[in-house]
């Protein structure tokens, strides 16, 4: 096997392990549309991370977490509905984004890399950033866990149990900023929100409690992207797509199973 | 029965001239409340009379932009909201929803399922609950945090108007047992009269107050639900007898 085909399947099984274990909350919190808004958001962190000159994953770090507390603090002022206001910010920024990569042509950019992700030109400095990012938000996951789980339930339930509702979603909101920056140039812009959802979608039968759809979400998303690349090479597609393909087919195969569940 | 000689002792929590605005709308205004320890005290009023409000910025869940709320600090509460919205993707079994009160002993949590009239529901998907099972599955986790104040809000909304009554008489049997204050927002006008020590009848502003023998003859009271016959409306629930 070449060697980048390795690299590939290295950073893909990584990224899909840690958006496993995220996408099961974007789905079970509602927030696919959310997530989408950040990815699209992550291109305007493109932009500033080159035009001031720090690492880009620091620049999209960055963007993606103050477009997530502008859109909590918009939210709480209730002028427009939810997901009026996501479609708002989600294109702006995409919009601000691509604006800033054009007007600053000296930036070598290849735009559709980071729209469409390019997961074979994955280098190890890549496979780092996946992994380091990765084991990081596995770590803190698995520190707030209870209390994420006890918020997704209910918010003012888990506040009166003495949850500490602000800290949790601010960090839980950072390690969504870190995974779309990780996800960004493997699956691109575009192509995020499919592999944070549709894993933990097809995850959802087989599941009885809350870790195990966390787990299967990881193993979905890890397959898919072994047999997205497999089908890239085989026939020649674009890796994002192809991986996005096959986490569709798989969640369509879960639907010939039962669903598993605890009693009735 | 009630234990109503507490005037002396500190409060369990108070709310003293609570006001809530949303916007140029005004949904609480100059509310004072109280609950004592052992005391059963019941928020009626019609929808959109502010109750949820009152109920959460009593809770610390939302500060009110007038007044103030004080509750002693080792004063341990449990919660009942009005509903779960559990999200159909979320595997949640009762037991784990119990579970997240603290307490994980299996005997522990099968007896408190007993205790409020839902037995065998452990192993069950939270989700596939019917919604009276969800309220008794709700009562008994507030209840795993040994609250010494209680806060229930219309705790049976969808149990049938036969478990209603034997609700109630949980209800305060669980206040005997544990002197615990219990905070209860109901529309079970008629059944709630009889088995609570103060009513506290709220359209925005408190209408009136006090026994619910002496609030049901209340003309504020009468007005806001004066399509409740009488006859009802004074039944005074009698503990002595059983419903077998």
């Amino acid at each position: 096997m070449p060697e980048f085909i390795i690299y590939a399947l290295v950073a893909g099984i990584g990224l899909a392990t840690v958006m496993g274990a995220i996408g099961v909350f974007v789905v079970w919190r509602r927030m696919a549309y959310f997530g989408d808004t950040l990815a699209h958001s992550a291109l305007l962190g493109v932009a500033v991370g080159f035009i001031i000159g720090i690492n880009i994953n620091v620049g999209i770090i960055a963007v993606c977490l103050i477009i997530a507390i502008g859109m909590v603090y918009l939210r709480s002022q209730r002028h427009l509905a939810e997901d009026t206001l996501l479609g708002i910010l989600a294109h702006s920024s995409l919009a601000l984004g691509l604006a800033a990569i054009s007007l600053f042509s000296a930036l070598r950019v290849d735009l559709m890399s980071y729209l469409f992700g390019d997961i074979l030109a994955v280098t190890p400095e890549d496979i780092a950033w996946v992994y380091g990012g990765g084991i990081i938000t596995l770590g803190v996951l698995a520190w707030l866990w209870k209390d994420l789980i006890s918020i997704t339930v209910h918010e003012d339930l888990a506040r009166t149990d003495g949850v500490n509702i602000f800290r949790t979603q601010l960090v839980f909101m950072t390690l969504f900023a870190l995974v779309i920056a990780m996800a960004m140039k493997i699956i691109g812009i575009l192509l995020v929100t499919a592999l944070l959802i549709i894993p933990a979608a097809a995850a959802r039968r087989f599941a009885r409690t809350p870790e195990q759809m966390a787990v299967f979400a990881a193993i979905a998303g890890s397959i898919a992207v072994a047999i997205g690349l497999q089908g890239s090479l085989l026939w020649d597609l674009p890796t994002g797509p192809a991986i996005v393909i096959a986490a569709a087919l798989l969640y369509a195969a879960s639907l010939a199973f039962p669903m598993q569940q605890n009693s009735r | 029965m009630a234990n109503n000689d507490l005037n002396g002792t500190e409060p369990l929590v108070a709310g003293t001239g609570i006001g809530v605005r949303h916007g140029n709308q005004t949904i609480l205004h100059d509310v004072d409340i109280s609950v004592h320890r052992s005391e059963i005290v019941t928020l009626i009023g019609p929808n959109g009379s502010g109750k949820t409000t009152l109920v959460r910025s009593l809770l610390g869940l939302q500060k009110p932009k007038f007044g103030s709320v004080s509750s002693p600090k080792h004063v341990r509460i449990g919660y009942s909201p009005q509903s779960l919205a559990i999200d159909r993707t979320l595997p949640l079994s009762v037991r784990r929803f119990l579970e997240m009160a603290g307490i994980r002993s299996t005997e522990k949590l099968c007896e408190i399922l007993d205790k409020v009239g839902a037995p065998n529901l452990l192993d069950h998907e939270m989700r596939l609950l019917s919604g009276g099972e969800q309220k008794r599955v709700m009562l008994a986790r507030a209840l795993l945090r040994e609250p010494d104040l209680l806060v229930l809000d219309e705790p049976t909304a969808n149990i049938d108007v036969h478990g209603r009554t034997g609700f109630y008489e949980l209800i305060a049997a669980i206040r005997d047992e544990r002197e615990c204050g219990i905070l209860l927002v109901s529309h079970d006008l008629h059944l709630v009269m009889s088995s609570t020590d103060r009513v506290i009848c709220l359209n925005g502003h408190v209408c009136c107050s006090g026994k619910p023998d002496i609030v049901s003859q209340d003309p504020a009271y009468l007005e806001l639900f004066g399509e409740v016959t009488p006859a009802v409306t004074l039944y005074t629930h009698q503990h002595n007898h059983n419903h077998a």
